[in-house]
């Protein structure tokens, strides 16, 4: 299907682009950073953002964690407090998780597939470089004398209406997130479907490719929907439309209805490369392929699809009739037969392997078996019929919270121990990733598993003061919040190391089970990933299945 | 084509323009949102943000014609472009298409459920007793005031009739490049252009109309909400499209397009059928049914 790849000096005749071939970086930091048009240099400003970002919404959940230490209003004001949940919420999603899924796409899948850079490389640069200004706009409004969203980062309508200056900020900020986003997709739709060596079919990708073109498809589909919905409140707010409105024939309900059938999938979008990630670890450290790939491949396919018909699971309390309670409650647990797969097919790759467990391979252990905790208590959350109990508790805190903290972050975490001697070409220190990975995934249980029992006794989320009843949980999971928020420096501190510090060089092939094209390269690879295109051997994939 | 890159894909190194853009777009986003609170001096600033954001398409849109007519986009880069237009027509389509759901939703869940219909009685009952679901409606308090609706086989149908033709249109200046024959590719794209900015005139018109005559505003309720935004969203597209056709008008007159390649027309022209069909879509929902 494609075209081979074949980079040579008498190509380039053309002016604007005589010297910088090959190997040499630019060397201006304006033209490195800010001009850049390579895939790896914009996969680690995409990684840097949005570790800034962890950081920033991490300190956002820790002033959250410290309020609810104890019963009462000790550190801030109620009107902040919702600020805090709002904003902590907005920037891990679109800030933190998102991009840095984005920036594991850009570094990886050209390496992947065998390409020399992504197929759309100035728009890619574009789609790194909205981020940056949409997020100090978003973070502006805290200095605002309005303050900033306060609504929750769902942003319904009647309350989101209510807000002050911030409302337009935040509109706007989220569109251009969105723009981000969508640039982003496409062109990884346009690299995984256009610039795959010869000989790399579809069925022979990488799973976390697999992953990432669902998701891009996801994301193209869904992140226009949340731009109607946010252009709805802007013009219910500002020039008087009514579609939120019930007086003048509008339904506030029906925000929910749009915002969710963009939310839905949007929590696809944060956890499939993590499905993905995931699927290329285990089967490095347990020595074994991943079983069952084609199996993998349409499972993430079916979970992608169902999670377009689920989308009112999160409004099973706002009075829907009855057929639609139905409907959403069994469409929902759908979800968990192929997701069941998925969980079944990691645990029986590593079934018999000669297992060992670097850093990676832990947080990928721990991934399995902690978003499978998140995945059940969703099973539970999907019954209509006591859902009416649990909405709006801390129970769905718990819920969500186990599948994008252990779920999706540990996912990256992994992602990001497993490749960083390949982009760096150092070992980072095994000990002390040791060190996180036991420290998170202990503080992370201290943390959210109480959580639970909160939300089943009652107490309600987006509070800033609670009932005497709930202390003790409270003060266990605000302990453990604290932990695993000081956890994670070390990991910022593994990652320093490794980059400045770390003397121990990595080969190419980095961990000796590992298959897959970014492995034949040299650690760290060379500036244009595959200037020709690799030779497609099926005994460096990563599967067993190839026989198609 | 002077195939210099026929084998090599070719990536570019550097490039100043997105950053250009990202600037425009935060100047004008940022004013929009000053400007909605109230501030003076936001149009202003608006407007020198969207300059930016010209100058950068101007720019960036540039240098890739320049490339491509140098004959540095082999045909996988030409792939490229492709799935890349059709992928933001994609979103676009989700983008309307969140728009039609909410009117959609509005007329057969809202209204019928402030009438009294299914869950909705209680509702009807306590707070708007004897509000009857009837569309078009301004909902139960009547906002906006008494308003009557443009008739639809009036000027959108005229505008139907306008937006199909230049669909034709565009076809035909789309034969003519494949055959080579540049005086008729000219004509006809200047054809389609004139349809679309007249389509737009006419819409212009009709939102005239509809304000000074017929009291219909955006703040009429629910059915001024979703028809001054359908309609509106719409236009601005067509407008948009129009403008993109032009240029491509204007690219065919200097020269540019190959019979065999010529990307940068097919993607106008596919955006310009995408404009199409959601009229069609707009003239069916919003003016007929
Ligand atoms: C077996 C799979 C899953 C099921 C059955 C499920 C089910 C649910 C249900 C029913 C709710 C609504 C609870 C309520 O508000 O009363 C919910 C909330 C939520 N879920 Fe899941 N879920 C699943 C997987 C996931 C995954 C993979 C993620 C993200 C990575 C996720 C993220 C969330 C979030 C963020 C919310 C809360 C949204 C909010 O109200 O702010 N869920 N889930
Ligand atoms: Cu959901």
């Amino acid at each position: 299907m494609s075209i081979e790849s074949t980079h040579s000096h008498e190509d380039h005749t053309h002016a604007a682009d005589h010297d910088d071939h090959h190997d040499h970086k630019p060397s201006s930091l304006l033209d490195r950073w800010l001009f850049t048009t390579n895939h790896k240099d914009i996969g680690t400003l995409y990684l840097v953002f949005s570790l800034l970002m962890f950081f920033i919404g991490g300190s956002m959940a820790m002033v959250i964690r410290a309020e609810l230490f104890m019963p009462g209003l000790q550190l801030v004001e109620p009107d902040f407090f919702n600020q805090m949940t709002t904003m902590h919420a907005l920037i891990m999603v679109f800030g933190a998780v998102m991009p840095a899924w984005v920036g594991f796409a850009n570094w990886m899948i050209p390496m992947m597939i065998g390409a020399p850079d992504m197929a759309l490389p100035r728009m890619n640069n574009w789609s790194f470089w909205i981020l940056p200004f949409a997020f100090a706009m978003l973070l502006s409004t805290l200095f605002m004398d309005s303050g900033g969203p306060a609504a929750g980062w769902t942003l319904y309508p009647p309350l989101s209406l209510q807000s002050g200056q911030n409302f337009a900020f935040v509109v706007f900020a989220v569109h251009m997130m969105g723009i981000s986003s969508i640039m982003g997709s496409i062109n990884v739709i346009a690299t995984i479907l256009n610039m795959r060596a010869p000989g790399m079919t579809l069925l022979k990708m990488p799973l976390f490719v697999w992953t990432w073109l669902i998701t891009a498809f996801l994301l193209i589909a869904v992140m226009p929907v949340l731009a109607g919905a946010v252009t709805m409140l802007l013009t219910d707010h500002f020039f008087g439309t009514s579609f939120f409105n019930a007086a003048g024939g509008g339904d506030p309900v029906m925000f929910q209805h749009i915002f969710w059938f963009f939310g839905h999938p949007e929590v696809y979008i944060m956890i499939l490369p993590a499905f993905g990630v995931v699927s290329e670890i285990i089967p490095t450290f347990a020595r074994k392929p991943l079983f069952g790939y084609s199996a993998m491949v349409y499972a993430t396919a079916s979970i992608a699809f169902l999670s377009f018909i689920v989308w009112a699971h999160h409004m099973f309390t706002v009075g829907m009739p009855l057929t639609g309670e139905l409907f959403f409650m069994y469409a929902t647990m759908l979800i968990a037969v192929p997701t069941g797969v998925k969980v079944f097919n990691w645990v029986s790759t590593m079934w018999r392997g000669s297992m060992t467990f670097e850093t990676p391979m832990l947080f990928a252990i721990g991934f399995v078996v902690l978003f499978t905790i998140g995945g059940l208590s969703g099973l539970m959350l999907a019954i209509a019929a006591v859902d009416l109990q649990y909405h709006d508790t801390y129970f769905v805190v718990a819920h969500f919270h186990y599948v994008l903290v252990p779920g999706a972050v540990f996912a990256l975490m992994a992602g990001a121990y497993y490749w960083l001697p390949k982009w760096t070409g150092r070992m980072y220190s095994e000990k002390w990733g040791k060190i996180h990975f036991w420290l998170s995934a202990i503080s992370v249980n201290i943390l959210f598993f109480p959580q639970h029992y909160l939300g089943l006794a009652g107490m309600p989320r987006r509070i800033p003061d609670y009932s005497t009843q709930f202390a003790d949980f409270n003060m266990i999971s605000s302990v453990g919040g604290f932990i695993f928020g000081a956890s994670q420096l070390i990991f910022v501190g593994v990652i320093v190391h490794c980059v400045y510090k770390s003397r121990q060089t990595a080969t190419g092939r980095v961990w000796e089970g590992a298959k897959g094209l970014e492995w034949i390269l040299s650690s760290p690879p060379p500036y244009h990933s595959f200037n020709t295109p690799p030779v497609i051997d099926s005994t460096t994939m990563a599967h067993a299945d190839e026989s198609h | 084509m002077a195939h210099i890159a026929d084998d090599t894909y070719y990536v570019p190194h550097g490039t100043k323009w997105p950053i250009i853009g990202s600037l425009g777009m935060i100047t004008m986003l940022s004013s929009a949102a000053f400007w909605v609170n109230g501030s003076e001096i936001a149009p202003w600033s608006f407007l020198l943000g969207a300059l930016i954001l010209i100058y950068m398409m101007f720019g960036w849109f540039g240098e890739v014609i320049r490339e491509s007519e140098a004959g540095m986009y082999n045909d996988q880069v030409d792939t490229s472009f492709r799935m890349g237009m059709m992928w933001f027509i994609f979103s676009e389509v989700m983008f309307f298409a969140c728009f039609f759901g909410a009117l959609f939703y509005a007329r057969m869940f809202s209204v019928a459920w402030l009438g009294g219909e299914g869950t909705g009685a209680l509702t009807n009952e306590l707070l708007w007793q004897g509000y009857e679901a009837v569309w078009p409606t301004a909902g139960p308090e009547g906002l906006g005031g008494d308003f009557k609706t443009v008739p639809a086989f009036g000027v959108p149908f005229i505008n139907t009739l306008i937006l199909l033709f230049s669909g034709l249109t565009v076809t035909l200046a789309h034969h003519a490049l494949k055959k080579n024959e540049r005086g008729r590719l000219v004509f006809w794209l200047f054809a389609t252009v004139v349809l679309g900015f007249f389509f737009v005139f006419l819409q212009v018109e009709e939102y005239i109309e509809a304000y000074q005559h017929l009291g219909l505003t955006l703040g009429s309720g629910i059915y001024g909400s979703t028809f001054f935004m359908l309609t509106g969203f719409h236009g601005m597209h067509v407008t948009l499209g129009a403008i993109m056709l032009l240029v491509i008008a204007i690219r065919s007159m200097r020269g540019h397009f190959k019979p065999d390649h010529h990307f940068g027309f097919e993607a106008v022209a596919w955006y310009w059928h995408f404009v199409d069909v959601v009229w069609l879509g707009l003239f069916i929902f919003v003016y007929v049914y």
